[in-house]
């Protein structure tokens, strides 16, 4: 969590630019192909996409849970060896991929959208509704998120997919809440804004054409934030026993090789893998995260682009 | 002063949120987990034991829930949280003391030394602008940030611990062979069994601080008071620590703050790896054993302590930053 917001928490302020005319979308990819870290982080994204989407195309094992011979070593017919109970590694990593990624994009999206709506009507609303929304973030961020999980989820009986998504979210909005509703109070007084105002345009009009594109590079931070946020609390989670450990992922691989004591064992791949691509994933969201700062944060950006343009 | 009580208040808040919602999450979750967990401890335990958590769960009593939500709160508050059903009979106030101390030196510790040396190593970061220190830290450390604590642990294992043959621990906080006590050898024995769980977090956490105190310090040297001490003729390493250091530190340090909550449930995971006698640690086995109560108050344990935390830090911040205090 802490490196993707740390990157984010000064920008909040500082990010306030004047409107840009060019549209965000375009900007943001801009960004993101003009940044080296950014494009590594994207090419490792889309390589983790396709294997959620078509994992046959890493995999010849079309069941993640086909029993082969039991605890073989790393060789030619299995990459990574066979586990304790005789199931390919490789393939459970890539099978893992789907509910893994699918866990932290959906509820990283669904917390995002909490966060603005949050934010953004928190830097909105004055007096009394901005301090208790504002009280509420903050409680939000105090309060220890993964014991209170644990607590929910010791209570909920391990329970599916959507308890877990509902938690994450629940737990997950508020940091993001913070920074949007930073940015969104030194927007609020920004003339283009002012200019709408005596337009006679309407609040709500306002706030998505006007604001929400001027906040689009905040939003995709907070959205990765968030997700990396899911990403490592859902692994924990499972890692427990507390999430759904029948379905193959990589919190669940960590489980099952916990509870098998694969390190003491000789299997150590069965352990090392599913962690390295939980951080390897995490690590291209952080990535990712490097072009939006530097969209937000011009005085982040590399020394040499600003020599150029004096 | 008006700063202080603002966050007093603020810390009385959110010990209510937390006391709140651990009160209606059983007894609000779908299929009454309460009454089912009763069920299970029929004939298992002493009927005075079950007579104990009926009154801490509300079961069977005709006390409306108001009228319960206060009791709770006013044994909360005085520290009576019921009996643990792991460590039967003993309260569970007495079990989660003997845990607590565990994980207060160890993630306290290791919190407070990540932070001292993230901010230094972020600080000659961002004062170096595209140095040594600047171009090679912050990537390794934003993909470290992304590994899950409990990961870092396994590895850390699987090379200084089963592949040096046990040069360090990896079970538990100390060697039960030992007398605990205060000699050289028991606690020497406490910081070999520190070592392992303390890099874990200690590789995951110190990310985030470096990249904040870089990216704070690359704001501040813009600032014209740090031209002003160039011109002035000051040395610049004294520029870097007393100007730029100094005013960058601050939005660190509520950052400080905000991100314990992070470290302390990353840190749970670090004790389960390890099977350390903390709080973390405690909480699962507590889960394991459906010992609800113990689960109950180590949640609020862990939440108090966080509090704390944040408002010695609120103070720190307050006492450094005369602008904190005289604002609105």
């Amino acid at each position: 969590m802490s490196a993707v917001t740390a990157t984010t928490t000064t920008t909040a302020e500082a990010a306030a630019q004047g409107p840009s005319r060019a549209r965000p979308g375009l900007a943001v990819l801009r960004a993101v192909l003009g940044n080296t870290k950014a494009l590594i982080g994207a090419i490792m994204l889309l390589i983790f996409v396709v294997a959620a989407a078509v994992p046959r195309v890493f995999t010849s094992v079309s069941d993640p849970n086909k029993k082969f011979e039991l605890m073989l070593p790393p060789g030619a017919g299995h990459i990574l060896g066979t586990n304790a109970f005789g199931q390919d590694i490789w393939a459970q990593l890539v099978w893992g991929t789907r509910p893994s990624l699918l866990i932290a994009v959906v509820a990283g999206a669904l917390a995002s959208v909490l966060s603005v709506i949050i934010g953004v009507s928190s830097a909105y609303l004055t007096g009394i509704g901005d301090n208790l929304l504002s009280l509420l973030t903050d409680v939000f961020l105090v309060i220890p998120a993964f014991p209170l999980i644990i607590v929910i989820a010791a209570y909920a009986g391990g329970g599916g997919q959507t308890v877990v998504v509902l938690i994450l979210v629940i737990t997950g909005w508020a940091y993001g809440a913070r920074q949007l509703r930073a940015q969104a109070m030194s927007l609020r007084n920004r003339d283009f804004l002012e200019s709408a105002r005596v337009r006679g345009e309407r609040t709500a009009y306002i706030i998505v054409a006007e604001i929400l594109p001027n906040m689009v590079s905040l939003i995709a931070a907070t959205f990765l934030g968030a997700a990396l946020y899911a990403l490592l609390t859902a692994a924990g989670l499972q890692f427990i026993g507390l999430g759904n450990s029948s379905t193959v992922s990589w919190g669940s691989m960590l489980h099952w090789a916990q509870t098998n004591e694969a390190l003491q064992t000789g299997q150590q791949w069965w352990v090392i893998a599913p962690g390295l691509c939980i951080g390897l994933l995490g690590a291209s969201f952080a990535l990712l995260n490097y072009a939006f700062d530097e969209i937000s944060n011009p005085a982040l950006r590399p020394v040499r682009r600003r020599k150029g343009r004096k | 002063m008006r700063f202080i009580v603002r966050r007093l208040g603020f810390f009385v808040v959110t010990l209510w949120v937390a006391l709140t919602v651990n009160f209606f999450v059983p007894r609000l979750m779908p299929g009454n987990p309460a009454e089912a967990m009763m069920a299970r401890y029929k004939g298992r335990i002493n009927p005075e034991a079950l007579k104990a958590l009926e009154v801490a769960f509300g079961l069977n009593t005709q006390k409306p829930l108001p009228v319960q939500y206060v009791d709770y709160l006013g044994n909360t508050l005085t520290g009576h949280f019921g009996i643990s059903l792991t460590f039967f009979p003993k309260p569970v106030g007495e079990v989660v003391s003997q845990a607590l101390p565990w994980t207060l030196g160890l993630v306290g510790i290791t919190t407070i030394i990540a932070f001292v040396l993230g901010t230094v190593i972020g600080m000659i970061g961002g004062w170096r602008r595209n140095g040594i220190v600047d171009s090679v830290l912050p990537p390794v450390f934003v993909i470290t940030s992304a590994l899950p604590y409990f990961w870092i642990g396994l590895v850390l294992i699987l090379v200084f611990s089963l592949g040096t043959n046990g040069l360090l621990p990896n079970d538990g906080g100390y060697d039960p062979t030992l007398d605990p006590g205060f000699t050289a050898i028991f606690i020497g024995d406490v910081i070999r069994h520190a070592i392992l769980p303390a890099v874990s977090i200690l590789i995951v956490s110190i990310g985030g601080w470096i990249l904040t105190m870089r990216n704070n310090v690359v704001t501040t040297v813009a600032e014209d008071y740090i031209r002003m001490a160039r011109a002035k003729g000051i040395p610049n390493r004294k520029i870097m620590i007393g100007y730029a250091g100094r005013n960058a530190i601050l939005p660190n340090l509520s950052g400080f703050a905000m991100s314990l909550g992070f470290v302390v449930s990353g840190s749970i995971l670090v004790e389960f790896t390890f099977n350390y006698p903390g709080v973390g640690y405690m909480l699962l086995q507590a889960v394991n054993n459906q010992d609800y109560p113990l689960m109950q108050a180590l949640f609020v344990m862990i939440t108090v302590t966080v509090l704390v935390a944040v408002l010695i830090s609120d103070f720190l911040t307050a006492w450094l930053d005369p602008r904190v205090r005289t604002a609105d």
